[in-house]
């Protein structure tokens, strides 16, 4: 069987459910949101090279290549954040970010 | 694979960008080396370049140039969006010195990352295709996470910054993923390409990756269901940084919105129609009636401004040279009447202490009659009566819905204006006739000169309203 455009787009669509799933339904903590986001990122990553080999352009490694550094930055970010916050505190369940309700 | 070798692009139409991001730089080094002590210079420095990148804007020739090989475009549109952003980003500059020495935040690179915020919302307002436009967004949304988790011995700041990074990061996968559908089956990234795509019938994924680019939007314009994380955003981050964002981001947003989905799906309109109509009643309806029940004002304007989005969207669902008329005078006004609104919650202090419920602001009218004056008149205009500047700004996105044949829609526009009045209504009953709270210090001059400025703004507005209404026109007809 041949790999095609096809199996990528499934790959990547299924990648991409698991991510956003991974953000809603996880209960227990932060860092797993974190990884979650990862995968979305990742997921846009195979669409966006796969695209670029189907189309035979180079558009779409470009990108691909701007969302690496970009969701590199991302991550940085999220981490500090993530440290401020565990600082104030002292804990990373996702149960436990309420203080502003309404 | 050929590689065509490209000359050097033409700078001149990113110059107020250059300026800006070259300042951005030169500030982290005057920063590093002086320290927090050089935060007045910082600011003065910072303050003077964005007004220079505004006369630069102004400057421009009229009409529309693109450089960068098509992937940035400045016309009237993209133009009048960024000097509404510069206006939002110097007052959230001037309003936010003494508030950040006041709770012992004041570090230099507040200022910094104000500016390189706002080279995103610029780059957001030019971009003219996929890949810059995505840029622009990360460039704005991560200098606003930083921002807005400014004071970081605060559990409500943090707890804001958190919130808004995870749902923005995740808005931006969305907008990604929507990005790389949209690439995949026109096979073109730039506007201009894509929409001459679409105009051919058919195309399931091409719809498919639109519907994921308008959820990465709707979340930056935070219209619903992609609002959650802006009450708390208003609530916990300091308040310059809500003000900032409650004004010079959403700007940037509504015009990406526009120029992506007029620019690269106009023809399409019939499809996309539908969403933006479904959003703009949503959160006109959300705006309205989840406001009734806040105490706390910062929160109340977070509904406020959903609310409001929700009205810009109006015009955008006309999909007409007058709905987007209508968007850019919408917006100018959206922008004056907020930042008038945060002067006066910044002034809201008693002895140092800072105070935000609706109920710290009673009697007001007794103890500091001109912020209740002004805060009235501002929030006479939000609810929209004639003749302050908040009628015109509704009276012109639905007027383009009607035109559009939209009935329904302004129809439930108007509905949910009268609604959201009582609780603007409210405030203004307890600044005129509830038993004097204790009074606030005198007002900073800085916010009475911004919160007079705004007031005098939507007073006055039939005396502006002549030239801005050509300037909205001109703007409008660029994208067409």
């Amino acid at each position: 069987m041949e790999i095609g455009l096809s199996h990528y787009l499934v790959v990547a669509g299924a990648l991409f459910t698991i991510g956003v799933f991974g953000i809603f339904i996880n209960r227990k903590n932060v860092i797993v949101i974190l990884m979650s986001i990862e995968l979305i990122l990742l997921a846009v990553n195979i669409n966006l090279v796969a695209f670029a080999m189907h189309l035979g352009d180079l558009t779409g490694q470009v990108f691909a290549l701007l969302v690496l550094t970009v969701a590199a930055a991302e991550a940085a970010i999220g981490l500090a954040i993530l440290v401020v916050y565990f600082r104030n505190r002292g804990t990373i369940a996702v149960e436990d970010i309420n203080v502003m309700k309404g | 694979m050929n590689v065509p070798v490209s000359p050097v692009p033409d700078f001149g139409p990113a110059l107020p960008e250059i300026l800006l991001a070259v300042t951005a730089l030169a500030l982290v080094l005057i920063g590093a080396f002086r320290g927090d002590g050089a935060k007045k210079l910082i600011d003065g420095i910072a303050i003077t370049a964005l007004l220079v990148a505004g006369l630069l804007l102004i400057d421009q020739s009229p009409g529309r140039v693109s450089t960068f090989n098509e992937a940035f475009v400045v016309d009237s549109f993209a133009r009048v969006m960024k000097l509404l952003t510069l206006i939002g980003a110097i007052a959230a500059i001037v309003m936010s010195t003494r508030f950040l020495r006041e709770a012992k935040i004041a570090r230099f690179e507040y200022t910094i990352l104000i500016l390189l915020s706002t080279i995103g919302m610029m780059m957001m307002c030019s971009a003219n295709e996929l890949i810059s436009l995505y840029l622009g967004v990360e460039l704005q949304s991560l200098a606003l996470y930083v921002i807005a988790t400014m004071n970081r011995d605060d559990e409500k700041s943090a707890e804001a910054g958190l919130k808004y990074f995870v749902l923005g990061a995740l808005s931006s996968g969305m907008l990604l993923y929507g990005m790389s559908l949209v690439y995949g089956f026109t096979g073109s990234v730039t506007f201009p390409a894509i929409a001459k795509v679409v105009s051919a019938p058919g195309g399931a994924g091409v719809m498919f990756g639109l519907v994921f680019i308008v959820a990465g939007l709707a979340f930056k314009m935070s219209v619903v269901p992609f609002h959650m994380w802006t009450p708390d955003v208003y609530e916990g981050a300091p308040t310059p940084v809500a003000a900032f964002v409650a004004t010079a981001p959403k700007m940037a947003a509504v015009a990406m919105t526009v120029r992506i989905l007029v620019d690269g799906f106009l023809p399409v309109l019939k499809d996309w129609q539908p969403i933006i109509i479904f959003v703009a009643i949503a959160s006109m309806g959300l705006g309205a009636f989840a406001g009734i029940g806040q105490r706390n004002i910062k929160r109340l304007m977070a509904y406020s401004s959903i609310g409001n989005m929700g009205y810009a969207l109006v015009g955008l669902a006309a999909g007409s040279i007058a709905g987007v008329e209508g968007i850019v005078i919408f917006m100018a006004i959206y922008l004056a009447m907020t930042i008038g609104v945060f002067a006066v919650i910044l002034a809201m202090q008693i002895d140092g202490r800072r105070v935000e419920q609706i109920t710290d602001l009673a009697g007001a009218a007794r103890t500091n009659p001109g912020l209740a004056f002004a805060m009235a008149a501002l929030l006479f205009s939000l609810i929209g009566i004639p003749p302050l500047a908040g009628f015109f700004a509704k009276f012109y996105v639905f007027a383009a819905a009607i035109e559009a044949k939209l009935f329904v829609l302004a129809v439930i526009g108007i509905v949910t204006s009268v609604v959201s009045a009582y609780y603007y209504l409210r405030i203004i009953k307890v600044m005129y006739f509830d038993e004097p709270a204790p009074a606030f210090q005198p007002m900073a001059i800085e916010l009475k000169s911004l919160m007079w400025l705004s007031a005098g703004f939507v007073i006055l507005f039939a005396i502006v309203a002549g030239p801005l209404k050509n300037v909205a026109q001109l703007a409008a007809k660029s994208l067409f």
